[in-house]
């Protein structure tokens, strides 16, 4: 922000005003809206969405903090399966160093939640209070009834939407019908009203009075971008040598007209309108060249093809297009450069990664089961001089429905399967158990055997069993 | 770039050496109200939570909003109810109370189940094992070992399918309750160093190790005879009496000495010797019935009968 835009400012602390948009119209336009669209549906019907399951628990997606489990759609995550949660972040990490290696901010202009919300807000300001200049005019304007109507109106629907958006965020985590009805009939959990307020005053302050100052100062993500850019990075840049021309850009007075007449006076095609500027939800002006704020959203680029378009002169003054190119004696068609060390590398780790994560995923027991040796005392002599260990077996059961064990040895007898007094080992649904085992091998035996294998076999028809190599202590 | 206005930047005013300034960048109004809030913030939570020393004293929050209720117990037994201002002791006393209350469920509900449908509920067990892990090792641990192995010459090992006193759930409740005192007398006074060479040589070939055949034999009779009188307590067969806690000298189970241990046969027959010689008067274990609830003990009972696994 450039000193000369703050009102007041003291050696502390300068304000700072909120830029103000004008709208345009464009295929980035037309992107972004197409984006904020699906991503407004899915994010506010999803808690809605019923899904048909065994236990009952039929919403569609939920992640279940009290029973610590997350459903979604018909994959079931249990707390054993944390890692994916890491594996998740990890490929998202990827993907957003990939695509900013490759097209720079994508996410930042068309994703981030803050742009998101941010647009759909000025959206409202701009049909509540009007175009770029009224809104301007009425900032003016001293408060009277049109004033307090007008920005009164639109602050209230903000912070309407600002309420409903935490109040879908909680309906994730819990029934949501049960919980919108609890909320309003003061039953819900006091997590769910903190969450509810923070959620109504974080996104209502972030996206409806800060906006670009979220980006510009509190966004660390603004901060590293620029070492994830190389000179073949695409990213919204100005012509400047045919913008500027010899002889810098000028408004079209007389003479200056036609693309020929500006290029035989030696001026440029940029004609000065401000149009990039005054689109820019950021509030930067593109032509001083890439620069931290630029959430490279491309609205610049549709304001400047449409006056373009208007004049006459060639598209592409402002497009996405990569700063080798630009520098170009002559500069070709844009084009995605894939083959750089960067791009290649980022890609391969996110195959990589997300081949892992959906591996796991498809592949995942139904049944998870560790086997852990007692090892105090590592093992027994018994009164008829046959050795005793002791293990400890933690059974997960990840279906929908009880399930019963059974179990089997390899590698010694199964009649040396001492379960103790249990009769069957059953495991509730999405339940787990802690059971004892003892294995008794005569001296022999136990001489011979260093390591033996645990079987355990669900009992539903056509699930695996499951092999579990453990080891048996003996005196040596 | 012809009409683009030049960006000056703003100074602190302080200039050293002539021409080196300081920039002044000031922070977004907003930015500096955020952190006033931060210090409104901090306000609100000291007048919550007791926080700032006084004197002798401290500010103790506000009173009636942020107190805490716990029940404690004093030295001599007694419960009291206790009100006082936030603190963390405070807390975690309040949080002990309700897990206990938690935890009382699962003790009433093994109180009031049979030995045997505890044993065969594994979610009952789930609880008797990691809750008896914790009875187990602040009490019987240090004399029988965190995993119950016991130590030979000291404390038995719970583990195994021998149980002195029997290893039946009610035998072993009457054992923690009431404790146990064994004792052997000594018999150096009573038989000469042949003798009880003969008794050792009986003893082990009883349990299998190796021994000298004709001493044993002559141990055979000394054993059954009224001189000695071993089969008094040891029994007819040497198996041991469970009424009386003597030891079973027919299984590879050894308590006071580690016979089975010993490589060298005399060293086998110098340690059961030493039994004989001086007999033994270290075979106590107190009584748990003053320090453990009767809920306690029988969740302790099930613990070593089926936790340890070694019952019978």
């Amino acid at each position: 922000m450039q000193a000369g835009s703050a009102k007041q400012s003291t050696l502390l602390h300068k304000t700072i005003p909120i830029v103000v948009t004008r709208s345009v119209k464009g295929k980035f336009r037309n992107f972004k809206t197409a984006v904020m669209v699906l991503a407004y549906s899915i994010y506010f019907s999803l808690p809605w969405l019923p899904w048909a399951r065994f236990s009952g628990d039929n919403q569609a997606v939920m992640f279940d903090l009290a029973t610590r489990r997350f459903f979604i759609f018909d994959l079931i995550v249990y707390p054993q399966d944390i890692f994916w949660l890491a594996m998740l972040l990890f490929i998202a990490a990827a993907l957003l160093f990939f695509t900013t290696g490759l097209i720079g901010r994508a996410w930042c202009g068309f994703f981030c939640f803050q742009t998101l919300w941010t647009d759909l807000f000025i959206l409202i300001e701009q049909t509540i209070q009007g175009e770029r200049n009224a809104r301007l005019r009425l900032k003016k304007q001293p408060w009277n009834l049109e004033k307090i109507i007008k920005v009164g109106g639109s602050h209230f629907l903000m912070i309407a939407i600002s309420f409903w958006t935490a109040v879908t965020f909680a309906a994730y985590f819990t029934h949501a019908p049960q919980f919108v009805r609890d909320l309003f009939t003061g039953h819900a959990a006091d997590a769910g009203y903190i969450t509810v307020l923070a959620l109504t005053i974080t996104t209502y302050a972030a996206a409806g009075l800060l906006r670009e100052h979220i980006c510009t100062l509190a966004c660390p993500y603004a901060r590293f971008q620029g070492v994830m850019y190389e000179s073949d990075t695409l990213a919204v840049s100005y012509d400047t040598r045919r913008g500027e021309g010899e002889k810098g850009r000028t408004i079209p007075i007389v003479g200056l007209r036609t693309h020929e007449e500006r290029q035989a006076q030696g001026h440029g095609d940029c004609i000065d309108c401000g149009f990039c500027v005054q689109v820019c939800p950021t509030g930067i002006d593109i032509r001083d060249g890439l620069q931290y704020q630029c959430i490279s959203c491309g609205l610049c680029i549709d304001a400047c093809n449409n006056i373009m378009d208007s004049v006459g002169y060639p598209r592409g003054l402002i497009r996405y297009d990569s700063e080798s190119n630009l520098n170009n004696p002559i500069p070709k068609k844009p084009k995605l450069e894939w083959m750089r060390l960067k791009v290649l590398g980022y890609a391969a780790a996110l195959l990589l990664m997300s081949g892992l994560l959906f591996y796991n995923i498809g592949t995942r027991a139904q049944t998870e089961i560790t086997v852990q040796q007692v090892r105090q005392p590592l093992y027994t002599v018994l009164s008829d001089g046959n050795i005793r260990n002791r293990y400890q077996i933690h059974i997960v059961n990840k279906t929908e429905h009880a399930e019963t064990y059974t179990l089997s040895a390899e590698g010694i007898p199964d009649s040396a399967i001492d379960l103790g007094n249990l009769p069957a080992i059953k495991v509730r649904a999405a339940k787990d158990l802690t059971l004892n085992l003892k294995i008794n091998l005569s001296p022999e035996a136990a001489r011979k055997t260093q390591e033996f294998d645990l079987i355990i076999t669900p009992a539903t028809q056509g699930a695996e069993p499951i092999k579990i190599e453990t080891n048996f202590s003996s005196p040596k | 770039m012809s009409d683009k206005k030049k960006f000056t930047p703003t100074t602190t005013g302080h200039t050293w050496d002539g021409d080196l300034q300081e920039l002044n960048n000031p922070l977004p109004t907003w930015w500096i109200w955020g952190f006033y809030i931060t210090f409104a913030f901090t306000i609100i939570y000291w007048m919550l939570y007791p926080a700032w020393p006084i004197g002798k004293h401290f500010t103790t929050g506000i009173p009636g909003l942020n107190t805490i209720t716990y029940t404690a117990k004093t030295v001599d037994g007694k419960e009291v109810e206790k009100t006082t201002h936030w603190n963390m002791r405070s807390k975690l006393m309040h949080e002990m109370n309700e897990q206990e209350a938690f935890q009382k469920q699962y003790f009433d509900k093994v109180a009031s189940t049979s030995y045997a449908d505890v044993s065969k509920d594994a979610e009952l067990m789930q609880f008797v094992n990691s809750a008896g892990k914790t009875l187990f090792s602040d009490n019987c641990a240090a004399c029988h070992q965190s995993g119950g192995g016991g130590k030979i010459g000291f404390a038995p090992n719970l583990t195994d399918d021998y149980w002195q006193y029997g290893g039946k759930y009610e035998q072993i409740n009457t054992t923690i309750t009431g404790g146990r005192r064994g004792y052997m007398p000594p018999f150096k006074e009573v038989l000469n160093d042949e003798q009880i060479t003969q008794l050792a040589n009986y003893v082990l070939l009883m349990s299998g190790e190796p021994h000298d055949e004709a001493a044993a034999k002559a141990g055979d009779v000394l054993f059954h005879s009224e001189t000695a009188a071993c089969y008094y307590c040891h029994g007819a067969e040497g198996k041991g009496k469970e009424l009386m806690g003597s030891a079973n000298l027919t299984d590879k189970i050894w308590l006071w000495v580690n016979v089975p241990g010993e490589t060298e046969a005399t060293a086998k027959l110098n340690d059961v010797k030493g039994v004989i010689y001086g007999g033994l008067a270290k075979g106590v274990m107190p009584n748990w019935n003053q320090r453990l609830s009767p809920e306690q003990i029988k969740l302790l009972t099930v613990y070593v009968h089926d936790g340890l696994g070694g019952g019978n």
